[in-house]
Order: C-alpha cells, then structure tokens, then sequence
C-alpha cells in the first residue's frame, strides 16, 4: 500500500516539477528508442579491477552485460562502435554513503526507526544525480541519516537518470539499515532553542537504545517462531502475534537478512557495536565512516564488518579530529574491506581523486586504490556478482575516460549502465545552445518574469534539501558542511 | 613588507598594528639567527632525523635557514623555463641561484634530487587556516567572526594560531604560504598572508594586514527561521535590504576618508583642533585610499557585477573572492582590471540548471579572457591540502596545465602583491620550495622534501603521528 502511495505521490510529484528541475532533467542525454543496443569500445586500456590492466582491448556490451573483454572482438553490424583509443575503461563507481535523490534523509523523531524506507523518498530528478554520472559513478547506495541510533532502510540505486523512479531500484540488492554512533544520535551539534533533548543524550544512552530495541526483536522474533510451530504442530485456534513494522527489520538483522551499516567515529563505540552485535549474534556489515577505525582495525577485522570511508576528511567536529588519511591503508592491511564513499553530492562527481589520494596517503597500489571504488564497495553491499568490476556476463556499468581515472587531468567521456549510454560529454556540449535558448524564452515567459517587468512574485521552486547538507545537523551551515 | 603600508601614518599609531608585528617579525627573525647560530650542527640534524612526535604538540620547528644545494632536480620555475637537470641554491631563507649549475657555498648541505621535481610551494589565497581547529562542538577553537556587521579592525593575525594541526597538515601537501582571513557581517575584518612555519604569528606573518574582507551584500530571499526552517522572504524587501547594506558600507568608507583627510591635516597643522580617533576607521583608511586591496566575496553575476562597479565608484582596489559565475563576468573584469580568486571549482554548480562542469570550467574561460584569476580550495583550514586537486580538476576541463600550476603558486602572489618574494622559483625570492616524486598537482604524488624561508622542515603532522603510533599496534 505504502508503495502505490509513494508511486502516486511520485507522479504527482514529476507533474508539478519547476522549470529548472525540467531544464536540467533534459539535459540528459537522448537515447534512442532501440533500447538496449550493442556497443563495442575498441582499442582501449582496459582496467578491469579483478584482473588486471588490459593494453589495446575491447569490451563488448550487449543485451545490458558485458558480452566480451579481449582483443580484436566482433560485433554484430547495427553495434554502436566507439573508437576509445588513448581512452581509458573501468568499471562503473560505487559510492557505499549517499543521499543523492532522497528529499528526506532523517526521520529524527524517535531513536529507532526501523520502520522508516528511504525508498519512500526518491526524487529521481535530482540534477545532481546527472553530475555524479558525470563523473563516473553508476550505483549509490542510499542510506537513512545518522540521527537516530537505529535508522531508516536503506536503497541501493542505478542512477538511470530520466528514468521513473522505481526504475533506479538495484533489483536483488539485499537489504540494509542504517545505525548511528556518537555525536549524531547524541544531538551533540544541534541546539534549536524550543527543542526538548532526546534520549539518547551519551553513549551510554547510544548503546542502550541500541541493546533495548534488539532485546524488544528477539521477543519478537521469539513469539514469531513460537506461533510458527505451534502452527507446524497443528494446534487449532492460535492467534498471530501483532505485526510490528519497526521490529521486522531488526528480526531481519538478527536472522542475516539485512545488512547494518552503522554510521561511527570513534574507537570505542566501533568495539561497543561489536560487542553488542556479537552479543544478539548478528554482523556489522560496514562501519560507515569510521574515522578512528584504524585504531581498532583488528578487531574490525576479527568481526568481519567493511569499512565505508572519507579517505581523507577530518576536524569538521570533535570526534573527527583524530582521523588520519592513512585509515585505508592500515584498514586494509589488517585485512578489512575498504571503500571510499562521498557522503556528498559534491565528492560523488569525483571518487577517483578521492581512490587515487590512498596512493598518495600510504601507498597503496593501483588496484587497491580502484577497488575502494568499485569491487570493494560492491561486496559491501553484497551485488559483487553484477557490478565492480569488468568481468564477462556483470552487467555492462562501465566508464570511458579521457585519461587515467586515477589522474586529476582526467575526465569521464561516457557512462553505461546496463549497456545504456547515461553519460555522454560529447552530446551534452551538443545540445548546450538549444538548453540555453530554452531557458532564455523560459525567463520571457509570463509566469517568469521579475515584479519589476511587470510579472507576479515569483514562488521559490519548491524545496529541496541543501544541495551538499547530506545530513542531519548541517542546517545552520547554509548547506555547506557535508554531513 | 610594501611600504604602502608603512607610509600610513595613521595605523601607526594603532597598537599593535600591522608595522608593529613587522618590527616583531624582523626581532624575531633576528632572535632566531642568533640563537640557531649558537646550535651546533648535530642539533640540527636531529631535528631534521623526523623523530616520531608527541600527537598533541605541533612541531613548527625545522632546519636552520641555513644553505642547501639541490642538485639533479627538474625545477619547474613556473616564472620561466623549465631546467631538466638543474641546481636551486638557498641561502640565508631566499633562493640565491637557479640554473643548470651552481657552486655550492661553503657550508652548504646537499640534496640529491635525481628523478624528483623542484616546485615553489602554493599558495592558498582564500581561507581561514588557523583561525578554526574544530568546525562543530567546539566553539572555543573558533576565531572566525566578530559579532556586529562592521569590523574592518578584526585581524586574522592577532588570532592565527601557529600550533594549529591545520598548519602542518596543509604544508606537507606542498601549500607553503595562504592567506587567512575573517568570515561574516558585511565588512569581515582584515586577511593575512603567512608562510606555514613559525612559532609566533609575527614569525609566520608575510604581510599582517594582505587585504580588508568585505562580503558584498546580496539581495537574498532565503533564510532560517529560529527553529531552523527555511524561510521564503519578499524579494523587493530583500533588494531594499541588499540597498541599505550597501549604503552603510559607502557611508562607512566615506567616513573612513573623511577621518583619513581630518587626521593628516591635523598632523601638518597641531594648531588646528584635535579629531578624536576612532579605531575602526583608522583600519578602513589605506584601504579606501587604494594602497591595499579589498576583497569582495561575490559568487553569483549580479555580486560580482555590483562589487565591481561599488569598488570603482569608492576608488578601492578590488579583488573578487569565490567568483563562481565570474565566466560570465569576464568581459566586464577584463575592462575593469578586476583579479579573481576563484574558491568554487569543486562545488556544486549554483543552480539546477547550470552545466554540469561550469565550476570546472571557470578557470579555463577566465583564462581565455584574459582575466587575472587563481585558484583556492575556499577551505577555512582543514582541506586546504588539496590545493593541488582544486587545480587538477581545472586541467581536466581546459585549462593549460602550465596555468593551472600557476593559478596555485605565482598567480595568488601577483595577485596578493607578493610576487616579488614568492610565487616562482627566481634568485631573491622566499625559499618556500616543494620537491615531490611526480606531478605536484596529481593526486598520487608524494612531497619529498619542503622547505619555507629556507627551512628544510619535516614531512610530520598530526596525521602521520597518529599514523606511527597506531600502525603496527599489538
């Protein structure tokens, strides 16, 4: 029921959008009605990520999978074929934090809202969306924001750009949820003069909102199992439990069937989550952030959580003060997986600087340094089998590059997903005259005209959130610091 | 120090003022040379033997401004041609010869830079470095803006804190130099430009008083209420509102000449009635006599069209700082001689319709105008590393390269007036060197060695420290 409300709200929603979302939603690029066509990329350097560099190759793309990877390939006649030598290929980028498209991001009325779906809040037309694209990046996975100790669910997306929204959804995802550690959940950093406090006020209270609601889920979950097999037992005349929305997630987590990436900074509360998940018997999928991870890297490893990390991003608050953009390489060589995520519209558009500054930081190799943006964040989100890397029968998400990803001087050229051109430089600079004479008769047009012309007051197009305020307790930042 | 600001007599008499503090530097300096001459060499070398640290103490210390011969290097002179296989001197803090050979003098340590390159360090000319440790929580490491809109006398030198993180953090990334400056209300207070090494303000002081900071009003309709909920205003209100914001600042700049004339009239002519001194327009009169620039924040067109025009009725010597829709300005800062310090190329475009690379491309159409720009990462101090990656990305969407390296290191310094002691690797000039294994402004290179005034400083900072303590823990 939920969903036919949030697609109707949706198309509501795409009727009413103001000039400048509808401009800039055109400035994606046309795509045929083929469909689906065949490309093959001839002649380029291939970086596979899974194995190795291929000089002089070709990938093939068909049917939205990659079909081939090799030299000298064929293709069928009606095939697009792009010349993409001196070009470079790799996979399509994986940011494992964002809240690109969500026009809501913190449901902070209570400290657990497991019942909460960001799915219910996708505004695909989201220009920043087309921007990240721009720079390479294909999957996103969306996540609640990091007020509440037990957060909203999370969706994993394509950024199918001038697509409806239900479109985008990355279908076989699993399914997560986000936690939140520290200062956020603490309301440490916001102080709206008529607001009452909330518990949790410490991280005391952190860990026991945390404990009290998994000890609510396995009742929960114990009164499920108890009903279930006196039903398998054939006793008559049983009632059902009451469905409760905000523990099914949490009876998820506690059966594996749903990821936790847990928003965190500090060493101490890093141990306390997985003391406290070892404790009910669940994992911690990702540590989000983690700035202190590397002090505590074994046993994030002993666990076997992932680390989704800033490579570099510190002293914006007190409990990033002691992050050091070495935290990739220790994380790593203590053996956890490690992602470089954005958290940030802005850094979304350029996660190959970020990727390429763990070679500056602490060297570490070039693979390494892809993987943090793709493989790596494709097993943290558990679609490792379809995406990360440019293997024959994943899908066919792959990025032509001027240049060396790794390198400042590059630049994205076309970006595939599922074989579908979503990004191209070359048709984007094509149709710049005809946006900008489109937008030159918008601003004649009556309804757009400034008072002073003679037009009405013009309304504010209507809200979104602050372009790069991603989450919670930024507001009083005019939008500018990023989380 | 340019002599423009020690001809005015007025800010003299202020204490301190900014000619104190150079008399300071110049004690300090001179302090400094005596006692590192008493040091014996092995000092020296132990300080230079990069020992692992304490993580709460900063160390600004390095090397003697002693002599150094870099041999074997590619030097990128930015000023001039490249040297493939040339020697930098230094000596006594400033670069005393570049070329293809040298002798050394006696003395002199030498560094073999084979298959590593010479830059002079960048300069960030738009942040608040120093003057923040903590964004948020922490208010008390928070210097950043004065209460009230008029505070020309608000000076980041008198709070820039040396020991900061920030400082070390940022110069192992090859920035050697920026300038700090104030935020908020209308007239800011007055940016510093400092070398990032020293102990003391005065120590890392280049010039105290670079430029008054001045955030050009702006007509905006949009606002927080006190429970932080966006608020949609009038815009004719907003326009009357920007109007008298501006009016207050011409009034303001007018006062400060007036005050300027009544003052040097008293000082020819003792017999004539005493004028009461005022503080706050002491600090505004050599800027509004065009001795030193002013900085205008101004991102969108009509800002940066309305700072422009404001500067040249009020006779001030402009500099645009942030310029995100300056392409579309560049005929009129072309005419008007207007340098822009561009502080938006890795934000988000302004409005939803803007082209998905116009920050990217705001340099490279500055530069095809002729219109004198550089480049700053716009960070009040923890990012300021990533100077380089703010010009890269300019290079990947059309600027030059050899520009783009410029736009980080001898463009800031004309721009800020302090070409003729940084910027370029030229006999004469600072000794604020970088040597790094690759393309300084590529993500993946390293810094190798770094040297400020001629200090050969260590590659240390709260980062690495924390890096050896936890690396190899049990």
């Amino acid at each position: 029921m939920r969903k036919v409300i949030a697609t109707a709200l949706l198309v509501a929603l795409l009727g009413a959008m103001p000039w400048g979302a509808a401009l800039a939603q055109s400035s994606a690029p046309q795509r045929g009605g083929a469909g689906v066509r065949e490309t093959l990329i001839r002649n380029a350097t291939v970086l596979t990520v899974s194995h190795g560099t291929l000089e002089n190759a070709d990938v093939l793309l068909r049917g939205g999978k990659i079909a081939a990877v090799g030299r000298n390939l064929k293709a069928s006649a009606d095939a697009r074929v792009i010349d993409a030598t001196g070009k470079f290929v790799m996979p399509g980028i994986i940011d494992c934090h964002s809240h690109s498209m969500l026009d809501a991001i913190n449901e902070l009325t209570l400290s657990v809202t497991s019942m909460a779906r960001t799915s219910d809040v996708l505004n695909p037309t989201d220009p920043d969306l087309y921007r990240e694209l721009a720079g390479g990046t294909t999957t996103l996975n969306l996540l609640h924001g990091s007020g509440n100790a037990i957060g909203g669910l999370n969706t994993v997306v394509k950024i199918k750009y001038g697509r409806p929204a239900q479109e985008f959804i990355f279908v076989g995802a699993p399914p997560g949820i986000k936690f939140a550690l520290g200062e956020n959940p603490k309301r440490s950093n916001l102080q709206i003069p008529t607001q009452s406090r909330r518990y949790p006020a410490t991280r005391m209270g952190v860990e026991e909102v945390i404990r009290e609601a998994f000890t609510r889920a396995r009742d929960y979950k114990a009164a499920w199992d108890e009903y279930r097999e006196a039903q398998k037992r054939g006793e008559k005349n049983l009632i059902p439990p009451r469905r409760d929305l905000q523990m099914e997630p949490l009876v998820e987590v506690l059966e594996g069937k749903r990821f936790v990436h847990s928003h965190c900074y500090r060493a101490d509360e890093i141990l306390m989550l997985i003391n406290i998940a070892e404790e009910f018997g669940f994992k911690i999928r990702t540590f989000q952030h983690a700035l202190e991870g590397y002090k505590v890297a074994k046993e994030i490893a002993r666990h076997g959580a992932g680390a989704s990390i800033f490579v570099d991003d510190w002293a914006y608050k007190i409990e990033a003060y002691d992050a050091i953009p070495y935290n990739a390489l220790i994380l790593t060589r203590a053996g956890v997986n490690v992602s470089i995520n954005s958290d940030s519209d802005e850094r979304a558009r350029r996660l190959n600087i970020e990727a390429a500054k763990t070679m500056k930081y602490g060297e570490m190799t070039e693979e390494e340094a892809l993987k943090t943006i793709t493989m790596n964040p494709a097993q943290q989100l558990g679609i490792d089998a379809r995406v990360g890397s440019i293997d024959v029968g994943k899908d066919a998400d792959v990025v032509i590059w001027n240049g060396h990803p790794l390198s400042v001087y590059s630049r994205v050229e076309t970006t595939f997903i599922d074989g579908e051109v979503f990004f191209d430089r070359q048709q984007d600079q094509a149709r710049r005259a005809e946006l900008q004479r489109e937008r030159a008769q918008l601003e004649q047009a009556e309804p757009n005209r400034v008072p002073a012309q003679g037009g009405p007051p013009t309304d504010r197009p209507r809200g979104r959130r602050p372009a790069d305020g991603d989450d919670d307790d930024d507001i009083r930042d005019g939008g500018n610091n990023r989380r | 120090m340019s002599s423009k600001q020690s001809d005015d007599a007025l800010t003299r008499r202020r204490a301190p003022a900014p000619e104190g503090l150079k008399v300071r530097v110049t004690l300090a300096m001179m302090c400094a040379v005596v006692i590192l001459l008493l040091a014996s060499a092995s000092v020296r070398d132990n300080v230079l033997a990069q020992q692992p640290a304490s993580v709460t103490v900063q160390q600004t210390g390095g090397g003697a401004p002693g002599a150094y011969v870099i041999r074997n290097a590619r030097i990128v002179t930015v000023s001039g041609a490249e040297i493939e296989n040339g020697v930098v001197v230094i000596r006594d803090g400033k670069i005393e010869s570049v070329g293809s050979s040298a002798t050394a003098p006696a003395g002199a340590q030498e560094i073999d830079a084979r298959g590593l390159t010479v830059y002079p360090g960048m300069i960030d000319a738009g942040t608040s470095l120093g003057l923040i440790e903590i964004g948020s929580g922490a208010p008390g490491t928070v210097d950043l803006a004065e209460v009230g809109d008029m505070n020309p006398n608000a000076q980041a030198i008198m709070a820039v804190n040396p020991h900061s993180a920030h400082v070390n953090v940022a110069r192992t990334n090859g920035v050697t130099s920026v300038i700090t400056m104030p935020a908020g209300g209308i007239i800011s207070g007055q940016a510093a430009a400092i070398n990032l090494d020293g102990t003391t303000p005065a120590e890392m002081a280049v010039m105290p008083s670079a430029a008054l900071v001045i955030t050009f009003p702006r007509a905006s309709t949009f606002s927080f209420d006190a429970l932080f909920n966006p608020q949609q205003g009038n815009l004719n209100e907003a326009i009357t509102a920007r109007d008298r914001q501006i009016e207050q600042l011409r009034k303001i700049l007018r006062d400060a000449e007036a005050y300027g004339k009544a003052q040097d009239a008293y000082a020819r002519d003792p017999k004539l009635p005493r004028p009461d001194r005022n503080v706050i327009l002491a600090s505004l009169v050599p800027f509004v006599r065009g001795e030193r620039s002013v900085m205008f924040r101004a991102n969108r067109e009509s800002e940066i069209r309305g700072a422009v025009r404001f500067a040249e009725e009020m006779k001030l010597r402009p500099i645009i700082l942030g310029g995100n829709d300056a392409w579309k300005v560049a005929a009129l800062l072309k005419e008007k001689n207007v340098a822009v310090v561009l502080t938006g190329v890795l934000t988000l475009p302004q409005r939803e319709d803007d082209f998905y690379d116009a920050l990217y491309e705001n340099a490279a159409r500055l530069q095809q105008a002729g219109v004198r720009f550089c480049i700053s990462t716009g960070d009040t101090g923890a990012n300021v590393r990533d100077l380089p990656f703010h010009a890269g990305m300019a290079a990947a969407f059309g600027l030059p390269r050899a520009e783009a390296l410029k736009a980080v290191t001898l463009y800031p310094a004309q721009i800020m007036d302090l070409a003729d002691r940084m910027g370029s690797i030229e006999p004469g000039k600072m000794a604020n060197l970088v040597i790094t294994d690759g393309d300084l402004l590529d993500a993946r290179t390293h810094v190798r060695y770094l040297f400020i005034r001629g200090r050969r400083l260590p590659l240390t900072n709260r980062h690495t420290e924390l890096y050896e303590q936890f690396k190899n823990r049990d």
